[in-house]
C-alpha cells in the first residue's frame, strides 16, 4: 500500500485542527491527510480526543482553530448535514439507529437527499417518483445483502443484535453513496468472528466501492491489519503517524499507548 | 382462604366504613340559623351496606377470583394480540377482503345519516372534526415526536380566518377552506422558527404559550374579532351555490329544497354538513397516508427517533421540523374553518387549553403515529361523554378513570402504529449486480 500512497489524490486534509472547550484544549494542532482509497486509523488512549476530532470533521463541533479541506474545498465550520451531503458520513461510538423503524426504513431514510421529495409528485405517485422510490429500494436491498441483513429487512432496527446493529449502521451510511466513511469504534462490543467480518467488510468497501475510510478503533489487531496509515493522538496532541509497522515500533507510541515492555 | 385474606378483607372494610360514613353516611341539615348533622337517606345507607358487603367478599375471595378470571381468559378463544391487531393482520393477508370491508364501511358511513336522528348525525359531525384534528396533531406529536400543547391555536386561526374573511370581505366557505388551511399553515411555519432549537418539555411549554397567545389575542382584539362576544352569523357551506336555509340569504341564490322541488327540512343541512366532514376526513386520511410512505414522512419519524443521526445522514433538521409543524397546522386550519361554518358562531371560549389537551389525549389514546388508532380514539372521546350524559357531574370523573385504565391496559394506545411491511424482491441478483457495477458514489 505504501507505494500507492504517493500517487493518489488527497481527499481530506486537516491542518492544525484545534478544539477548545473553555480552558480545556481537547484537540491540539492535529494534522491528518486521507488520500482516496485509503483506510486511515486514529488511535490513542481513552480521552485522547479522537471522537472530538471526528465531531469537528463532521460538523458537530465548530473547531476553534485550524482548517479542514475536502477535495480542496474549505469545509471548516460547515453544518453537519452540509458536510454529509458532500460525501462524508459517519457512524457513532454508541449505535444511533432509528430504533422503532424497520431495517429497510432505516436505509430508505438515509437516502432522503437522493429521493424525489416533491410533495405533489409523492402524493400522486408520478412515474418519476416511483422510479426514485424503486431505485432506493434496490440500493437498500443491495446493501442489506452486503451486510447480511436481508432476512431482517422488516424487523424493527432496535430488535437486532448488537453486531447486526453495527452492520446496519454501516449499511445506512453506504446507501448515502459517500466518498468517505468515518467509523467511530466499529468493533466495540463485537466478538472475534464479528470483528473478522467487519475487517473484511471495511476492506471490501475500500477495494470495490471507492470509499475511503477513517477509523477510530481500540482493537489493535484490526487496526494493524487493515490500515494504510495510522495517526496516534495522545491527550489531544499528535504523537506520531506512519505505516502500521512504523507505529508498532515507535518507542513514543509504545510508551504512551501500547504499554512499556 | 387463609388468615391473611381475612385480615386483608377486615382492614379494607373498616377503612371503607370509616371513610364512607364520614363522606357519604351523614349529611348537614340546615335548621334555622344553624346546621345540624343527621344520618343520610336510608337508601344511601343501604347502598353503603351493600357496597361494604361486596367489598368484604371480594377481598376475602380475591385470589380465587383472579385465578378464576385467568382461567376463563385462557379458555376463551381470544386472540393473543387483541382484536385490533388481528383485524390488521387479517387485512394484510387478504387485501381484497380489506378493500371490500372498506367499501362497505364507506357506504354505511354515507347512508346512515339519512336514517339516523338529527342529534346523532350532528354528534357524528363533531366526532369527524376531532378525527381531523387528531390526525393533524398526529403528524406533529406522533410522527415527528414534537410535543405540541398549543395545537388549538391553529384550529382557532382556521376558524377565525373564515369568520373574519367572510365578515369583512364576504368570501364564501369554499375559498375560505383553502385560505384557512393556508393561513393556519403559515402560523405553524412561524411558530416553527422559535422552537427549532427546543425539544421535549421546553417545546411543550413554548407551544402551550403560543396557543394561549392566540386565544388571548382573539379575546382582546375587540375591534376586529369581537372579543369575548365572538363572531356570529357565519354562513353555512353551500353546495355549488345552493343554500340549505329556508330562504336564500344572498340575492340570486336558490335554496337547496327549491332547486330540487322538495319540502324544506332542516335535516338536510345537518346531513350535508356531516357528509362534508366525512369528505374532509377521507381527504385528510388519504393525504397523511401518502405522506407517511413518502420520504418526508420517513424523515419525520427519523427525526423523532434520533435527530443527531438524521443530520449526520445529510437531512436538514430545520426543514423537517418546519414541514411537520406547517402541515400539521394546515389540517387544524381546515378543521377550524369547517367548525366555524358548522357552528355559525365562534368565540375564543371554543379554543381553550382543554381542547388542546383533548386532541393530544386522542393522539396518545389512539396510539402515537397510528392513523386508525387516532380515528377510533377521536370517535370514542367525543361520543362517550355524550352517551354518559345521564351520569351528569360524574361524567368527567368516569372519563378520567377510563383514560387511566386505558393507559394501564394498553400503554401503546388502542391500535399501536404498525410498521409498513415491504417485501423486497427475492430475485435481486441481476438488479444488484447492475448496481455494483456502477460506481458506488455519484457525488
Amino acid at each position: 500500500m505504501s507505494s500507492q500512497e504517493n500517487n493518489q489524490q488527497t481527499l481530506l486534509e486537516v491542518e492544525d485542527l484545534t478544539m477548545r472547550f473553555g480552558g480545556l484544549v481537547a484537540v491540539n494542532k492535529v494534522k491528518l491527510n486521507v488520500k482516496s482509497g485509503q483506510i486511515v486509523s486514529i488511535i490513542g488512549p481513552n480521552g485522547a480526543g479522537k471522537t472530538t476530532v471526528f465531531n469537528c470533521l463532521t460538523g458537530f463541533y465548530k473547531p476553534s482553530d485550524g482548517r479542514i479541506s475536502y477535495r480542496g474545498e474549505n469545509i471548516t465550520g460547515s453544518k453537519n448535514h452540509e458536510i454529509s451531503r458532500k460525501g462524508i458520513v459517519r457512524t457513532f461510538q454508541h449505535v444511533r439507529l432509528f430504533k422503532s423503524m424497520t431495517v429497510l426504513e432505516n436505509l430508505l431514510v438515509a437516502q432522503h437527499r437522493h429521493l424525489n421529495t416533491n410533495l405533489l409528485s409523492g402524493l400522486f405517485k408520478t412515474p418519476a417518483y416511483r422510479r426514485s422510490e424503486q431505485a432506493a429500494f434496490d440500493r437498500a436491498s443491495f446493501w442489506l445483502d452486503k451486510v447480511n441483513l436481508k432476512s431482517m429487512a422488516n424487523r424493527d432496527a432496535g430488535n437486532l443484535s448488537y453486531g447486526q446493529q453495527r452492520r446496519l449502521e454501516i449499511a445506512r451510511c453506504m446507501v448515502t453513496q459517500p466518498d468517505m466513511l468515518m467509523l467511530d469504534e466499529p468493533a466495540a462490543g463485537l466478538n472475534p468472528r464479528e470483528t473478522k467480518e467487519l475487517d473484511e467488510l471495511i476492506c471490501e468497501l475500500r477495494d470495490h466501492h471507492n470509499v475511503s475510510v477513517m477509523l477510530i478503533e481500540h482493537d489493535m489487531k484490526l487496526v494493524m491489519e487493515i490500515s494504510d496509515h495510522i495517526y496516534v493522538i495522545n491527550q489531544g496532541t499528535p504523537l506520531a503517524d506512519g505505516l502500521p509497522d512504523q507505529i508498532k515500533n515507535n518507542p513514543d507510541v509504545i510508551k504512551a499507548y501500547l504499554g512499556e515492555a | 382462604m387463609n388468615t391473611t385474606s381475612i385480615k386483608n378483607a377486615l382492614i379494607t372494610s373498616v377503612v371503607f366504613l370509616i371513610l364512607a360514613s364520614f363522606m357519604m353516611g351523614v349529611q348537614l341539615v340546615p335548621e334555622g340559623t344553624s346546621i345540624s348533622l343527621s344520618l343520610a337517606d336510608p337508601v344511601r345507607l343501604e347502598a353503603l351496606g351493600v357496597a361494604l358487603a361486596l367489598l368484604f367478599v371480594f377481598q376475602l375471595f380475591r385470589e380465587p377470583i383472579s385465578n378464576g378470571w385467568q382461567a376463563v381468559k385462557n379458555k376463551l378463544p381470544l386472540p393473543e394480540h387483541g382484536i385490533a391487531e388481528t383485524l390488521q393482520t387479517k387485512g394484510e393477508q387478504h387485501p381484497r377482503l380489506k378493500q371490500l370491508a372498506l367499501a362497505f364501511l364507506l357506504a354505511a358511513l354515507i347512508i346512515w345519516p339519512f336514517f339516523g336522528s338529527r342529534g346523532n348525525v350532528d354528534l357524528a359531525t363533531l366526532a369527524l372534526i376531532y378525527v381531523m384534528l387528531g390526525l393533524g396533531l398526529n403528524i406533529v406529536v406522533g410522527l415527528a415526536g414534537l410535543l405540541d400543547l398549543g395545537y388549538v391555536g391553529f384550529y382557532a386561526v382556521g376558524a377565525y380566518s373564515y369568520a373574519l374573511l367572510n365578515q369583512y370581505f364576504g368570501l364564501d366557505f369554499w375559498s375560505c377552506l383553502l385560505l384557512g388551511g393556508f393561513i393556519a399553515a403559515f402560523f405553524g411555519f412561524i411558530l416553527g422558527f422559535p422552537v427549532l432549537r427546543l425539544r421535549g418539555d421546553y417545546l411543550a411549554i413554548v407551544t402551550l404559550g403560543f396557543g394561549e397567545i392566540i386565544r388571548i389575542l382573539l379575546n382582546n382584539w375587540t375591534a376586529i374579532t369581537g372579543g369575548p362576544n365572538g363572531i356570529s352569523q357565519i354562513p353555512k357551506p353551500t353546495l355549488f351555490g345552493l343554500e340549505f336555509s329556508r330562504r336564500a340569504k344572498e340575492e340570486g341564490n336558490i335554496p337547496f329544497h327549491e332547486f330540487f322541488g322538495i319540502d324544506y327540512s332542516s335535516g338536510y343541512k345537518v346531513i350535508f354538513l356531516y357528509l362534508l366532514a366525512l369528505l374532509l376526513v377521507i381527504a385528510t386520511l388519504w393525504v397523511i397516508n401518502r405522506l407517511l410512505r413518502m420520504p418526508i414522512g420517513r424523515a419525520w419519524e427519523a427525526l423523532r427517533e434520533d435527530d443527531i443521526a438524521c443530520q449526520s445522514l445529510g437531512m436538514n433538521k430545520t426543514i423537517i421540523k418546519l414541514s411537520a409543524f406547517t402541515i400539521g397546522a394546515a389540517f387544524a386550519g381546515f378543521a377550524g374553518t369547517f367548525f366555524a361554518a358548522r357552528q355559525g358562531f365562534i368565540s375564543p371560549e371554543s379554543f381553550t387549553f382543554i381542547e388542546s389537551a383533548i386532541i393530544l389525549a386522542i393522539v396518545v389514546l389512539g396510539g402515537m403515529g397510528s392513523q386508525m388508532g387516532v380515528v377510533l380514539a377521536a370517535i370514542i372521546m367525543t361520543i362517550l361523554p355524550e352517551l354518559a350524559r345521564e351520569f351528569n357531574e360524574y361524567r368527567m370523573l368516569m372519563f378520567g378513570l377510563l383514560m387511566v385504565f386505558m393507559m394501564i391496559w394498553r400503554p401503546a394506545g388502542l391500535m399501536p402504529m404498525k410498521r409498513p411491511h415491504i417485501a423486497l424482491k427475492e430475485s435481486k441478483e441481476e438488479n444488484s449486480s447492475s448496481i455494483s457495477q456502477q460506481p458506488a458514489h455519484a457525488a
